[in-house]
């Protein structure tokens, strides 16, 4: 019952959405208020059918009810109550689901809180995003129901994919589908105003916080998604560059640019057209990314031929909207006349360089990503292009970026004198090269990587306290003084700095674990103790024990180990090897001991055929460096989204964040 | 439904605990074992999706990895341990492409698109720099006198 009441409030929303297309797009050409008025109500009525829709999914999965072919293929009874719950978008069809909820949500907020808006230019960026919803809600109800039942039900489920039961994993896709659709807002906004013909600083008032909500949501889920590869994967590995990576990885980077940009369309009223086209780039590649990861395209060109209805419709919609956005920017872009004049040697062409190296790193991810699809078809040949490739041709964007952005960010807008923006940064910039230098002899012949990632950190960070510390003259006038200009900056200001620095951490991060990982792999017997050699302490490792326990739906084998140093006991570790019997898979829990300078890391293997268990150890100097500089760069951004000239935007965004995750709850 | 099976099998299938290098593949020479190590981890496990052998615990990536020290024990060195592999299973099992034929476009499409950029970069910002006037003309200061009177 409650199933069909979902699935009809999810052909009502599609009604609803097909009007909200039409209507207030022609209100707004022919200037009728009350067909731009319609909007409002019509957004709110999609979210609120949708959300019905949703609930009705996520009580179907909640009591496991096996009459519907999605819990069937994707639930168990047994499985803990979060993962019945998370299970509910651990799939296909539940996915596109929270993904067109997430997108009626936004639209609402709009409708909601978009009473400082343009009426028309409101009408018609409600009407763009209803567009899209139009598409999704198609794409769901003919290809993808997920209220689809089954005449005959099944005693109990096939269960959720193991490796999925992680907390980390269960918010993970949430928040990168958050971020996803936030992009969709920039786009809908980015179609309105080519529409409009009419790109103004209050226009890119509107669009920043979203493509900043929107990358804040991408960090954090990009980030989860990272952490919970190195804790479950089982050898530590934080970044595979993957396709399903990279998927998340371009609408970043892409965003990125564009929160940069939209500030030069804000203060400067330049670069608008090209704010406008990265806008539609930056929601194409979260198009990609849904499917890339939910159509396996990329991974292998048959997934296509298996299912061609979605397939065709996956061409469809990435056709229309990519193509369709496109030719309008190209009929209408230069209608945007861009006013700033500046000098070479500028903020603004700071930030255009910024948003070369942006945008071209994420075009070699993409080129990287699609490669093996272009040289299968293209050439006949079937290649692999793997993290290799990557490291090489992607690390270098980064240097570049790292060195440039502290220089950068403290350039004064419409013309600098380079000398003066850079004379503060001398004691930084010497600094981190005698730093770089002290490592690289210290190491005595290791990677590269170590010295320059760690001179790169030191000047990222100094940089961005740098760029404080002149804006409220430090030194130069009363410390106290200072202290209070500090509290009066504007809070975008100081996003700015903390975000550049969360960078700066996370390279840290990533150079001193690539450089000086650690790793033992042996046989050991219960009783024994074995060295492990960090790069700076040597720790020793006994393996105490080992014990077979049951869990709620698994079986487990779990090693008792103790870590000491210099004999005394610093960290005790449980590593466990899990065994799902209803998926037929085991899986690997990591016993991670955390510290702020390493991570001492124990997996359990199997058991020897002459007695003894496969024990692997690493000491990972500095991992959570990498995830805290994301949740420092994250945290840089919604400082900035508080900022005061936000405030209208950025009250209805933090209300929309519990929201969304409050929803799978009910 | 038949294709998203597929895929929670093959990603079950090949997902699986990680098990990589076991103690007895290991080399009792610890330099032979750190190129095996540098090798194994720029090749495809070939039923693994986007796994190298060196973190893949599937059977043929096993075999691959005992291939490889086989090879360097007989006295190869890396590149020649590298043709050996290929000429058995095919590019595809290089997670780093050559650079010959077709893929020097995949190569050189950092380096091009980044001076192209910066090109158009520069293109633009040349374009925007107009005369910045240093002060303020003579009808302007009239206005802004005005304005301050007012």
């Amino acid at each position: 019952m409650t199933a069909e009441l979902g699935h009809f409030a999810l052909i009502f929303a599609f009604m609803v959405a097909i009007v909200q297309m039409v209507v207030p797009q022609v209100g707004a050409y022919k200037g009728w208020n009350g067909w731009m008025q319609m909007a409002v109500p019509a957004s709110i009525v999609q979210f609120l059918m949708t959300l019905l829709a949703f609930g009705a999914l996520t009580y179907a999965f909640v009591v496991s009810d096996f009459s519907l072919n999605v819990v069937v293929a994707n639930s168990h009874s047994a499985k803990p109550m979060l993962y019945k719950i998370s299970g509910t978008w651990g799939n296909h069809e539940g996915s596109m689901l929270l993904w067109v909820l997430i997108l009626t949500l936004f639209g609402a907020m709009v409708g909601v809180f978009g009473r400082g808006l343009p009426p028309s230019l409101k009408a018609r960026v409600l009407s763009v995003q209803s567009t899209i919803a139009v598409a999704f809600f198609a794409f769901l109800l003919f290809t993808s129901n997920p209220f689809a039942r089954l005449a005959f039900p099944p005693m109990d489920g096939q269960g959720l994919n193991p490796l999925l039961q992680d907390p980390g994993l269960a918010f993970h896709p949430p928040f990168l589908y958050l971020g996803y659709v936030g992009l969709s807002m920039s786009f809908s906004f980015a179609v309105a105003a080519l529409i409009e013909g009419k790109v103004d600083a209050a226009w890119a008032r509107w669009v920043r916080p979203w493509t900043l909500a929107a990358w804040i949501f991408l960090t954090i889920g990009i980030a989860l998604g990272s952490w919970w590869a190195y804790y479950e994967l089982g050898w530590g590995g934080w970044w595979f560059w993957d396709p399903v990576e990279n998927a998340s990885f371009m609408p970043w980077l892409i965003a990125a640019a564009l929160l940069h940009s939209a500030i030069v369309v804000e203060k400067r009223e330049s670069l608008k057209s090209w704010t406008i086209l990265l806008a539609i780039l930056a929601f194409s590649f979260s198009l990609i990314g849904t499917f890339i990861v939910r159509s396996g395209v990329i991974t292998s060109v048959h997934a296509f031929a298996n299912d061609p209805t979605r397939g065709v419709f996956i061409l469809a919609i990435w056709g229309v909207t990519i193509g369709g956005s496109l030719t309008l920017f190209a009929a209408r872009g230069g209608v945007m006349t861009s006013k700033g004049i500046f000098s070479v040697i500028s903020r603004e062409s700071g930030l255009v360089l910024n948003n070369v190296l942006l945008v071209v790193a994420a075009l070699v991810v993409f080129v990287g990503t699609v490669w093996p699809l272009i040289a299968e078809l293209a050439f006949g040949r079937k290649l692999s292009v793997g993290a290799p490739f990557f490291d090489t041709a992607f690390t270098p964007f980064m240097i570049l970026i790292a060195i440039a952005l502290p220089v950068g960010a403290m350039l004064p807008w419409k013309r600098a004198y380079i000398g003066k923006t850079v004379r503060p940064l001398y004691g930084a910039l010497a600094l981190s090269v005698a730093l770089g230098l002290l490592i690289w002899v210290l190491q005595t012949g290791g990677r590269m990587m170590a010295p320059i990632g760690l001179a790169l950190a030191a000047w990222l960070v100094m940089g961005a306290l740098i760029d404080l510390a002149t804006r409220v003259r430090v030194g130069k006038i009363p410390l106290g003084d200072s202290l209070r200009r500090l509290g009066n900056l504007p809070r975008a200001d100081i996003g700015k700095a903390t975000a550049h620095a969360g960078l700066g951490l996370t390279i840290f991060g990533i150079a001193a674990i690539t450089a000086w990982e650690t790793e033992d792999i042996r046989v050991a017997h219960i009783g024994d103790t074995f060295a492990l050699q960090g790069a700076v302490t040597s720790y020793d490792i006994r393996f105490n024990n080992v014990e077979n326990l049951q869990g709620p739906n698994y079986r487990t084998t779990k090693g008792d180990f103790t870590v000491l140093v210099d004999g005394k006991e610093v960290a005790h570790l449980r590593p466990e090897k899990r065994f799902y019997p209803v998926a037929g898979m085991p899986t690997t829990e990591a016993a991670i001991d955390i510290g702020v300078t390493r991570d001492v890391y124990v997996v359990i293997g199997d058991a020897q055929q002459n007695g003894g268990w496969a024990v692997r150890s690493y000491v990972k100097p500095f991992a959570n460096w990498i995830w805290f500089g994301a949740i420092v760069m994250a945290l840089g951004g919604l400082l900035s989204l508080t900022d005061r000239r936000y405030r209208v935007a950025a009250g209805a965004k933090r209300k929309a964040a519990p929201m969304a995750q409050a929803t799978p709850a009910e | 439904m038949k294709t998203m099976r597929a895929l929670v099998i093959l990603t079950v299938f090949l997902a699986a605990p990680l098990w990589a290098v076991q103690p007895d593949e290991i080399l009792p020479d610890a330099q032979q074992e750190a190129r095996a190590r540098v090798i194994s981890k720029g090749l495809r496990c070939l039923v693994c999706r986007n796994e190298n052998i060196d973190d893949s615990n599937a059977g043929l990536a096993r075999d691959l990895r005992l291939l490889v020290r086989e090879r360097i024990v007989a006295g190869d060195d890396d590149a020649e341990v590298l043709d050996f592999v290929v000429a058995r299973y095919g590019e595809f099992v290089l997670l780093r492409p050559k650079t010959t034929g077709s893929n020097i476009a995949l190569w050189a499409a950092g380096p091009v698109m980044l001076l192209l950029g910066i090109g158009m970069g520069i293109a633009f910002v040349r374009r925007r720099k107009g005369n910045i006037p240093a002060s303020l003309s003579d009808k302007e200061k009239a206005r802004l006198a005005q304005l301050l009177q007012d």
